[in-house]
């Protein structure tokens, strides 16, 4: 059996400061898998592994059967991974419109289909065509990120820690246009999140990373009926 | 008032070719972070390219006329831009995610080897052309003086006017130039987003140095003389020009560009003349004026005049 993406024993580290250590983790084709964890877990520096940004010490990355540990970041991105990164990283400085654009424009593909996606799944965004990226609020940069990482039509999404700092409204709307992706058009998501009840409902399986490790995995139901889980990451009621 | 005039139509030409190199700065800065010292010598080997193309031609038979002129320009562009690129591809991209300085020093160094590269390969004297663009057209007479426009300098308002617009269309509506926004606002995430983000900077330094390769030409052109020290000091004015602006905002390389180039043709005009306190002024010190700009920018204006603050909404 062949996973889209493959993680084998990986290790990576900032500097002299080891962030994740021994990581295995798999995604099928179509799955939603979650990650859960508390801050400073080793969550983002996961997924910016994946991209080889730190490249991993050690361990392999292995995407839809192609080992892409130590390719340059620009090309495992053209190879189909896309991702909304850790604190959204909207080009403030560029409409909406061109923020989306830069999604798609490395993959030579036409991007009239991208954007009408964008506006249908989050209509907020073509109210907001051409502002500038840097005025958006949380929410909208939210979507922004979402919707141009989508621009290049990749197999996998990672999305890191996308209801950080926004309103419960707006997390469901995020939420849910995340299902519907994956439920009409198939895509695989690997979703980073410290909100592990949201997180653990809209996953087909989940991972717990504490400090580098991974110390659980199972369906998003399983996880979410461990007692351990409830008291770390779902407080207690 | 004619006097007057005539040294604004003179401040405006000089400050023009300022401007084409003030560019070539604030796009590295923008887009890596670092000062390119060596490229005040990108401006001097595109004035020698341009000499020496010249010389070709006229050897060849066909030196004058507008063709031979756009030829050379094209020529110089061309060989320019190609030692743009090694610069940034020998001294600059190795040392990428090294500590801060160490570009900054490269740069230096590079900077070095450019002159001595000119100075023995053609040459320690300055090199003379015969003039090959002449004549002028006199605006208005008033007092006895008349204000003129040379053909050269309009060629250089003209020359440096089309080339800045063809770039600033390039910059805000190709696909190369959204890319060297996105490097330049964001470079990881233009590089998560499939961007090769090497190339777009070699590009942006190919693009800095064929801009600096016009300027080169227009000053031969218009002083009709290269040496391998001249990108020294036209470099630190034209940086000083970049800084005034504010470093990473194109309009504003043009506009310090223009007011480092009126400042400079002012002081040699006016400092010494017999009224108030200019007699008191050396028109020799028109480089003192310049960089004394650079310093007070520094210091009270670090941001330049169109630069903006360096706040990010979080």
């Amino acid at each position: 059996m062949t996973a889209m993406l493959r993680l084998e024993n990986v290790t990576s580290a900032y500097g002299a400061v080891e962030a994740l250590r021994g990581v295995s983790v798999h995604v099928e084709k179509g799955e939603i898998v979650t990650l859960i964890g508390a801050n400073g877990a080793g969550k983002s520096t996961l997924l910016m592994t994946i991209f080889g940004s730190p490249r991993a010490r050690a361990g392999r990355v292995i995407f839809e059967g192609r080992d892409i540990t130590g390719m340059p970041l620009h090309e495992i991105a053209r190879a189909g991974i896309a991702q909304a990164p850790e604190g959204r990283r909207i080009f403030p400085r560029m409409s909406v419109r061109e923020n989306l654009l830069m999604g798609a424009q490395s993959f030579g593909i036409d991007p009239a289909p991208g954007l009408e996606q964008a506006f249908t799944l989050f209509p907020r965004l073509k109210e907001r065509e051409s502002q500038r990226g840097g005025t958006l609020s949380g929410g909208e940069q939210q979507m922004l990120a979402i919707a141009r990482a989508l621009m290049s039509r990749p197999r996998l999404l990672l999305l890191d820690e996308p209801s950080l700092g926004l309103a419960p409204l707006v997390v469901r709307g995020i939420f849910s246009a995340i299902r519907t992706l994956n439920a009409e058009t198939g895509l695989t998501v690997l979703l980073v999140e410290q909100n592990a009840n949201q997180a653990l409902r809209l996953a087909h399986r989940g991972y717990v990373l504490v400090t580098g490790r991974i110390t659980l995995e199972g369906t998003g139901a399983e996880l979410l009926a461990r007692p351990e889980i409830r008291d770390a990451y779902l407080g207690t009621h | 008032m004619a006097y007057a005039l005539q040294q604004l139509i003179n401040g405006v030409a000089l400050g023009m070719i300022y401007g084409l190199i003030a560019v070539g700065y604030t796009m590295v800065y923008g887009i890596i972070g670092m000062i390119n010292f060596a490229h005040g010598d990108i401006f001097m080997v595109g004035a020698f390219v341009s000499l020496i193309s010249f010389v070709l031609l006229s050897t060849g038979g066909w030196a004058a006329g507008p063709g031979a002129v756009l030829l050379v320009l094209l020529i110089s562009m061309a060989i320019t831009a190609l030692y743009g690129w090694s610069v940034e591809r020998i001294a600059y991209r190795p040392l990428r995610g090294s500590f801060r300085l160490a570009p900054l020093i490269s740069a230096i160094g590079m900077s070095i080897v450019l002159q001595n590269f000119v100075q023995v390969s053609q040459g320690a004297r300055a090199k003379p052309i015969e003039p090959i663009i002449t004549g002028s057209v006199e605006l208005w007479h008033g007092n006895g003086f008349a204000v003129s426009v040379s053909s050269m300098q309009l060629v250089i308002v003209v020359v440096t006017l089309a080339v800045l617009a063809v770039f600033t269309w390039m910059v805000t509506r190709t696909r190369l130039g959204r890319a060297m926004r996105a490097c330049e606002q964001d470079r990881k995430m233009a590089g998560l987003l499939g961007i090769d983000t090497d190339r777009t900077i070699s590009i942006t330094f190919v693009i800095g140095a064929a801009l600096a390769a016009v300027a080169g030409t227009l000053y031969l052109l218009r002083y009709g003389l290269a040496d391998f020290f001249m990108g020294f000091i036209v470099g630190v004015k034209a940086f000083t020009a970049a800084v005034l602006g504010g470093v990473g905002s194109l309009p504003g390389a043009l506009l310090g560009g223009l007011l480092i180039g009126l400042i400079e043709t002012m002081w040699s005009a006016y400092a010494g003349q017999d009224m108030f306190l200019l007699r008191e002024l050396n028109p020799a010190y028109k480089d003192v004026a310049a960089f004394a700009i650079l310093i007070a920018t520094l210091i009270f204006l670090p941001s330049g005049l169109l630069g903006r603050a360096e706040v990010e909404k979080v």
